[in-house]
C-alpha cells in the first residue's frame, strides 16, 4: 500500500532521505566563518551546525559525531578556530571511518577569516559536486526513523495534533519503522501508564525511574517544563501538559528507553530520556525545542513530527520537520508554516484516524523528497548545549 | 439546535469531572454535555476546561480519566477550572517570568 521512500545510501549501510553537506563550527569563535561558507552556497543542501562551548564535553562530542554521520548527511567540513577544547581529530576520524568525506580547517593555521572562507568554499564546492552525482535508491519504511516533539503547546495539542501523530506513529511502527518520543520532564504523571506498555517489567521500571529522575531534576531547578503560554492556552498543570504530550506515543508497546546519541537496534517505539544524569550541573535539561530535535536526530531520526498549538515556526538543520497544527485558529493565522491542519478534528471536519493517516502519507511524500513548509521557508535552526549522561542499563533495551 | 450545543464541549472520559470547550464560550451560555445541562459561570476559551459538576476542595481533577491536579477550593458546576483553583500534585508551575517578587 505504501510506496518505497527515496533514499541516499551511505558507505556505512544507512540511508538518508536528504543528501546534505554540513559545515560544522567547533567553537563559537569559528561560527561566523562556518556560517559564511554555508551562505555562499545559498542551498538547502549545505547546512551549518556546531557547538559554541570552548570547554570539552563528552555529550557534545558524541552529539556532533552522531550528527556528522547522520544518514541525511553525506559529508562534513569541520571549522576550528585552532585552540578550542573540542577534540576535532576524534570527530574527523569518526566521520572518515563512516565512509563520508571530511575535511578540517583551522582558522589560525589557514591565516584568518578570508583565507579559511576561501579554502572552505573550495572544499564544499567539490564535495557537493560528488554528493549530487550520487543516484538515489529505493528505501524501505523499516529504514526510516521518525522523532516526535511538541512545542508551543496549548490545550488543543493534546486533543488533536498529538493523538493524531500517535495514530501516524502506530502506522509507521506497523510498517516496520522506528518511532521515538521524548521529554521525560513532560511525561510527569504518565509513568504508570507508560510502564504498563513496556515490553518487559524491567523496562517498565526503567521508564518509571526516568520520569522520577526528570521530576527530581525539575524540582531542583524550581519549576517544571511549563511555559506561561501553556497556561494561557488552557493547560493547568504539568501533568495535564504531560497527558497531551504522552498522546504522541500512540498505542504501540514500548520497546526501549534510549539516551541522546543511541540508535535503536530495530524498528518499534522508543522513549528518549533527555534529562541529564547526575547532579544538576548545566541548567535546563533542554533550553528550547531545537535542542530536543538535535537529540532526536542524534538517535538517527531522518524526519521529525512537530505538534504545535500556539504556533511554532521552527524547522531544523539535517532532518525535515513536519508541522502539525493542533489549534484551528492558529492554523488560520499561520497557514504558510503548517503542514497539517489537525484543528479540523476540533471543528468536527475530520476524524483523528483521518488526520493520522494524512500525517503518515505526508511522511511518505517527505521521504520521497517533498519539501516541508519549514524547509521551503528556509528554516535550519540548530542548537547544542552542555549536558552529561551515563549509559543506559541493559534493562532499557530488552533483546 | 441541540446538536450544535452538544458539539461545543467534550467530556473526554466518562469518569471526568471536567469538560473541554471546543469553541470560545461566553459566560451564561447554556451547554448540554455528558447528559447535563450547565450554565457557564465564566467565559471559557477554546481548549480550556470547566467543571461538569461540583468539585470539592482537595478533590482530584480527572481529564481522560487521568488525574491532572487537585482542586484548591470548592469549584461549582459550570465554573472555569484552571490555575486559579487547581494545583499540580507534582510540581507547581512557577516559571521565572511567573514568579511573584518577594
Amino acid at each position: 500500500m505504501t510506496l518505497p521512500l527515496i533514499g541516499y545510501a551511505r558507505a556505512d549501510g544507512r540511508k538518508g532521505i536528504r543528501n546534505l553537506l554540513l559545515v560544522v563550527y567547533l567553537v563559537e569563535c569559528a561560527h561566523h566563518v562556518a556560517r559564511e561558507i554555508t551562505r555562499r552556497f545559498e542551498s538547502k543542501d549545505v547546512q551549518c551546525i556546531g557547538f559554541a562551548g570552548c570547554y570539552p564535553n563528552a555529550y557534545a562530542q558524541d552529539m556532533l559525531q552522531a550528527l556528522c554521520t547522520h544518514p541525511n548527511v553525506g559529508g562534513a567540513l569541520l571549522v576550528s578556530l585552532g585552540c578550542e577544547g573540542f577534540n576535532r581529530t576524534a570527530l574527523a576520524s569518526a566521520v572518515s571511518a563512516s565512509g563520508r568525506p571530511v575535511h578540517t580547517l583551522s582558522i589560525q593555521t589557514c591565516g584568518g577569516t578570508r583565507a579559511t572562507l576561501e579554502a572552505g568554499q573550495a572544499w564544499v564546492a567539490q564535495a557537493l559536486q560528488s554528493l549530487r552525482a550520487e543516484q538515489p535508491v529505493p528505501m524501505d519504511w523499516s529504514e526510516l526513523s521518525v522523532g516526535t516533539i511538541c512545542g508551543g503547546s496549548d490545550a488543543t495539542s493534546g486533543l488533536t495534533a498529538n493523538p493524531a501523530m500517535g495514530v501516524a506513529f502506530d502506522l509507521l511502527i506497523a510498517s516496520g519503522g522506528t518511532a521515538i518520543f521524548e521529554e521525560t520532564g513532560e511525561l510527569i504523571g504518565m509513568e504508570e501508564l507508560m510502564a504498563q506498555r513496556a515490553r518487559t517489567p524491567e523496562l517498565g521500571q526503567a521508564l518509571r525511574d526516568s520520569v522520577a529522575k526528570a521530576a527530581r531534576y525539575y524540582a531542583t531547578l524550581g519549576y517544571p517544563s511549563f511555559a506561561p503560554g501553556n497556561a494561557e492556552g488552557g493547560l493547568t498543570t504539568i501533568e495535564e501538559k504531560s497527558l497531551g504530550a504522552y498522546a504522541k506515543s500512540g498505542q504501540s508497546g514500548i520497546d526501549g528507553l534510549i539516551k541522546p546519541g543511541t540508535r535503536p537496534p530495530k524498528g518499534g517505539l522508543y522513549l528518549l530520556d533527555v534529562v541529564p544524569d547526575g547532579e544538576v550541573r548545566f541548567g535546563f535539561p533542554n533550553i528550547n525545542d531545537n535542542a530536543e530535535i538535535a537529540e532526536l536526530m542524534a538517535c538517527g531520526c531522518q524526519l521529525i513530527l512537530f505538534s504545535t498549538g500556539r504556533g511554532s515556526v521552527v524547522g531544523s538543520a539535517i532532518a525535515p520537520v513536519i508541522k502539525v497544527c493542533a489549534n484551528p485558529d492558529t492554523y488560520r493565522r499561520m497557514q504558510e508554516d503548517m503542514d497539517v491542519d489537525a484543528g479540523r478534528i476540533l471543528e468536527g471536519r475530520a476524524s483523528l484516524a483521518q488526520v493520522g493517516q494524512e500525517i503518515f502519507e505526508l511522511m511518505g511524500r517527505v521521504g520521497q523528497g517533498q519539501a516541508t513548509c519549514s524547509e521551503a521557508l528556509g528554516h535550519q535552526e540548530f542548537v547544542l548545549t552542555y549536558k552529561q549522561f551515563v549509559s543506559a542499563g541493559p534493562a532499557c533495551l530488552p533483546v | 439546535m441541540a446538536s450544535s450545543e452538544l458539539s461545543r464541549a467534550l467530556q473526554l472520559a466518562p469518569t471526568d469531572n471536567v469538560v473541554v470547550a471546543l469553541a470560545d464560550l461566553s459566560r451564561g451560555a447554556t451547554i448540554d454535555v455528558a447528559g447535563v445541562s450547565l450554565s457557564l459561570r465564566d467565559p471559557i476559551k477554546i481548549g480550556h476546561k470547566f467543571a461538569l459538576r461540583e468539585i470539592a476542595a482537595g478533590e482530584r481533577i480527572l481529564k481522560y480519566n487521568c488525574p491532572i491536579g487537585s482542586a484548591t477550593r470548592r469549584i461549582e458546576a459550570g465554573e472555569s477550572v484552571h490555575t486559579h483553583n487547581v494545583r499540580s500534585d507534582y510540581l507547581a508551575n512557577t516559571t521565572p517570568t511567573m514568579a511573584v517578587p518577594p
